[in-house]
């Protein structure tokens, strides 16, 4: 019997700096499964956030840039406005994308490049230490709301997919989830969706992924993964925005 | 065939990118360089390139980031506050080694000032500006024709070492016209190979384009290639021009647009007798010390006259190493020296005592 489950070409032989239970390993197994099955490892160009995925470019076997605290997308536009034929895509968690980076969110949506964006919403800044994030649900705890998220002091939980909807350069917005094998499925499909768009030269795509952190949720994995489908879908609905 | 049109600095180092090769400019409104912006946004994509007006200093200086990584020649502009706003992607194109060209059209500060010329960016541009140890090649044009002359040799510098080179222009130079003489089919300067480069990594292994490194000795290791990069620059690329410096007892030190005004001074008071030259650096970084110290040894006064408060002239001060006195003037907020100010402080250090050698 052959052998019908490995690594794929587009992912390196390492051992990943991430904690048990994080959802990155699973979205980078996802995005290199899916680098593989579109033929794409030669053109394929990533851009790396500020976050727990800043060393992305050690587990893709592919080309990368590692841009600057929320500019990958300002970076992506000169890698691809110069390279019109390469596929570039950002990889960036909500602290990059939805906060120190949501000008260039905006604007690069806006202008409606030919990119493809997997943007991981975890609802924590991980790297730094489980700080507040944009996409942090209200009475979540973390390291800069010891006593829990309060709309009147820290805002709501930004919904920055539904906002990028609204753009007219934004073909495609999905928000999907990596909680459970179900959901992993359906991310899958809805990242390649996404690259496909690209390489028909559509515009700008985005799935928004809801993924865990056990470490600074302080839960078992399991947990975790129970807290996205039963207490963040509430405020973040999986599905197609757009 | 030589060419010779009327054009403002702006549009001169707009004109020079062009034909230096720029593939891809990014930039943001901010005067006084806002003609070199719309230059780009009327020639350049008429002529093979890539413009886009970014939403903010931060993402055009990440743009070209993302196009120097792709191989493309790069270049954003600004002014003043806005290059201060650039800072943090400049520290990144240096700490991975991008070639990059970025002008400052120079303004008054701190903070907003306001849009007329100043040089008070001296610092900022030659001692860093960002975070961390790196430099940028610096280049500094007087006239509307150095402008362009000084922008295309910008673009050879940046392929050549894989650095940033800032223009440092300012918003006289920037906006005032003069005769520019180019030939109209000299070549942009040869391409050079990026074996570097994110193209696709099809049939080769990955290339990184990053300034992290997770492990510390590989920051120190990346550390010291810049700084091999550096010495290597400072040996071969220093640039200044001199006028009336071979029989000169005293010397006035200016760059840009201050040098040409003092320049007038020089020569009328050569016209009177008096043995003065005048000493222009060219490249800021890297700063000709070791010609300034060998005119130390027989050139007995230095005056340095900038459009700040005293900047340029604390390299100045090293590079003669206290053998001879150096004095200063300097106006910034929008003041320009003048012609009759610059000669009542040529005329004071004259007329002072010299300095006393230790034994």
């Amino acid at each position: 019997m052959g052998k019908n489950y490995s690594r794929p070409q587009a992912l390196t032989d390492v051992v990943t700096h991430y904690c048990p239970g994080c959802g990155h390993g699973i979205l980078h197994r996802l995005v290199a499964e899916i680098i593989d099955e579109l033929g794409i490892r030669g053109s394929a160009i990533a851009v790396a956030p500020v976050g727990c995925a800043v060393v992305a470019y050690d587990y893709w076997d592919i080309d990368c840039a590692e841009a600057a605290h929320g500019r990958a997308l300002a970076v992506a536009t000169g890698l691809k406005r110069v390279q019109p034929d390469k596929i570039v895509f950002t990889y960036q968690g909500d602290g990059d994308l939805a906060a120190i980076g949501t000008a260039e969110t905006i604007h690069a949506a806006n202008r409606g490049e030919n990119l493809t964006v997997i943007f991981v919403n975890n609802a924590v800044y991980g790297m730094t230490g489980g700080q507040m994030a944009p996409t942090t649900l209200l009475s979540q705890k973390t390291a800069t709301t010891p006593r829990g998220r309060q709309a009147a002091t820290e805002g709501y939980p930004l919904k920055i997919s539904e906002m990028l909807a609204l753009l007219n350069g934004v073909v495609s917005v999905e928000r999907t989830a990596v909680s459970s094998p179900k959901e992993v499925l359906n991310t899958r499909r809805a990242i390649k969706d996404a690259f496909m768009n690209q390489m028909e030269r559509k515009g700008f795509s985005i799935v928004e992924v809801l993924s865990m952190c056990p470490t600074y949720w302080d839960k078992s994995p399991v947990d975790a993964a129970r807290w996205i489908s039963e207490e963040m879908v509430k405020y973040f609905p999986l599905g197609k925005i757009k | 065939m030589k060419k010779t049109i009327l054009y403002s600095g702006n549009e001169a180092m707009g004109e020079a990118a062009i034909r230096a090769g720029l593939k891809f400019y990014a930039g943001y409104p901010i005067t006084p360089q806002n003609e070199l912006t719309a230059y780009m946004a009327d020639q350049l994509s008429q002529r093979g390139g890539i413009f886009i007006q970014s939403e903010s200093e931060l993402a055009a200086i990440n743009m070209i980031f993302g196009a120097s990584a792709a191989g493309a020649r790069v270049m954003t502009s600004s002014s003043s506050p806005g290059i201060s706003l650039k800072q943090e992607g400049i520290s990144y194109i240096a700490g991975a080694q991008l070639p990059a060209v970025i002008i400052n059209v120079m303004r008054a500060g701190p903070g907003l000032g306001n849009i007329w010329p100043a040089q008070s960016d001296y610092f900022q541009a030659t001692k860093g500006g960002g975070h961390g140890d790196y430099h940028l090649i610096v280049l500094a044009p007087a006239s509307v024709q150095e402008s362009f002359d000084l922008t295309r040799l910008a673009f050879e510098l940046a392929d050549r070492h894989r650095i940033a080179v800032m223009v440092l222009s300012d918003g006289l130079l920037g906006q005032m016209m003069e005769g520019l003489t180019f030939d109209e089919e000299l070549a942009p300067p040869a391409a050079v190979e990026k074996p570097w480069a994110l193209t696709g990594a099809s049939g080769r292994k990955p290339h990184v384009v990053c300034s992290l490194f997770m492990k510390r000795p590989d920051v120190e290791k990346n550390n010291l290639i810049l700084q091999k990069k550096y010495r290597r620059v400072a040996s071969r690329e220093v640039r200044y021009a001199e006028t009336f410096m071979d029989d000169a007892a005293m010397a006035v030190v200016a760059y840009g647009s201050v040098a040409r005004i003092a320049e007038a001074v020089v020569r009328r008071l050569r016209a009177k007798g008096k043995k003065v030259g005048l000493f222009r650096p060219v490249t800021l970084w890297p700063f000709p010390a070791k010609r300034l110290a060998d005119l130390s040894r027989r050139v007995k006064k230095f005056l340095v006259v900038e459009m700040s408060y005293g900047q340029m002239v604390e390299d100045v001060r090293l590079s003669v190493e206290g053998r001879e006195a150096v004095s200063f003037y300097g106006r910034s907020g929008g003041g320009v020296p003048t012609e009759s100010q610059i000669e009542r402080e040529v005329l004071k250090s004259l007329s002072a005592p010299l300095k006393r050698r230790r034994r």
